[in-house]
């Protein structure tokens, strides 16, 4: 027992954890793009939940737990199931394999590439401002910081909300005039 | 080694490239449209890992009005996608080219 509590203080738990859930989140972000088994859009909208769930994983990892339930709550529950809602209405038929124009490819990868390059060069200037983080994303200090900082950009989205709502309804209307 | 920082930050960039790569290389619109949502969340997870390691909350809050703002995107974005499939019967950009010169 004392083992056990020795090994999670040392964070060698969190540590393997952390491999884990990265290594779910690639994997499944890679079946979503590129899946060898099926052209279905449907296989990459699951693959997608596995993604964001494992994702939320790596949230609680950082301690921020608001978020890791927010992240699943809204998009495995909500934009998850509108993907497959609309796959389902639009009845695609399985894809069939076009052709990928060579150019296109050579193109899209090299600028995947000089992205991938200035990342990386930018991400060896940063350095964390603690090794020791004491910081905890639960739901009162978030919702304290929320409703007096960032009131107005609060209010701000939940119109933006009302826009979309509108704008969903006006969209998918059978004649526009 | 302790994971830190570079290593969230590391599955951050892959997971965003890897969204990049489907959005430049796939042709069905609604793989398009995840691989943009993986984008969103690959920024999230970059957001997170810089307020956890910098002892902010600002990026936490930053990433709830970026998830909420992806939700209204979605909707929207979906809508757009029946209508144009309703005109065409398609879902691939390769059949969308009527805004060609």
């Amino acid at each position: 027992m004392e083992s056990i509590n020795n090994l999670i203080n040392s964070g060698a738990v969190t540590d393997v954890l952390f491999y884990v859930f990265a290594a779910l989140t690639l994997l499944c972000g890679i079946l979503v793009i590129v899946n060898p088994f099926s052209r279905n859009p449907v296989t990459s909208a699951m693959f997608l939940v596995l993604t964001i769930i494992s994702m939320s994983g790596l949230f609680v990892l950082l301690h921020a737990f608001f978020l890791a339930a927010v992240q699943i709550i809204v998009y495995a529950g909500a934009v998850l199931v509108l993907f497959v809602f609309v796959i389902m209405l639009l009845d695609l038929k399985e894809e069939q394999r076009r052709k990928i124009k060579f150019f296109g490819f050579i193109m899209g990868v090299i600028a995947v590439g000089g992205i991938l390059s200035a990342f990386v060069k930018s991400m060896a200037s940063v350095t964390p401002s603690s090794d020791n983080p004491k910081l905890e994303g639960d739901t009162v200090s978030l919702g304290h910081l929320l409703f007096t900082n960032y009131t107005l950009p609060f209010e701000v989205v939940s119109v933006l909300l009302l826009v979309a709502m509108i704008g969903v309804i006006l969209l998918s209307k059978k004649k526009l005039e | 080694m302790q994971v830190g920082l570079h290593h969230y930050l590391t599955v951050s960039i892959l997971l965003f490239c890897l969204g990049l790569l489907g959005v430049i290389l796939r042709r069905n619109l609604l793989v398009i449209y995840m691989s943009l949502e993986l984008m969103l969340n690959a920024a999230n997870l970059a957001l997170v890992s810089f307020s956890r390691f910098n002892d902010k909350l600002d990026g936490q809050v930053l990433v709830f009005f970026i998830i909420t703002v992806a939700a209204a995107e979605v909707a929207v974005g979906l809508a757009l996608i029946v209508a144009l499939f309703r005109k065409r019967q398609s879902a691939h950009v390769e059949d969308l080219t009527s805004m060609k010169l």
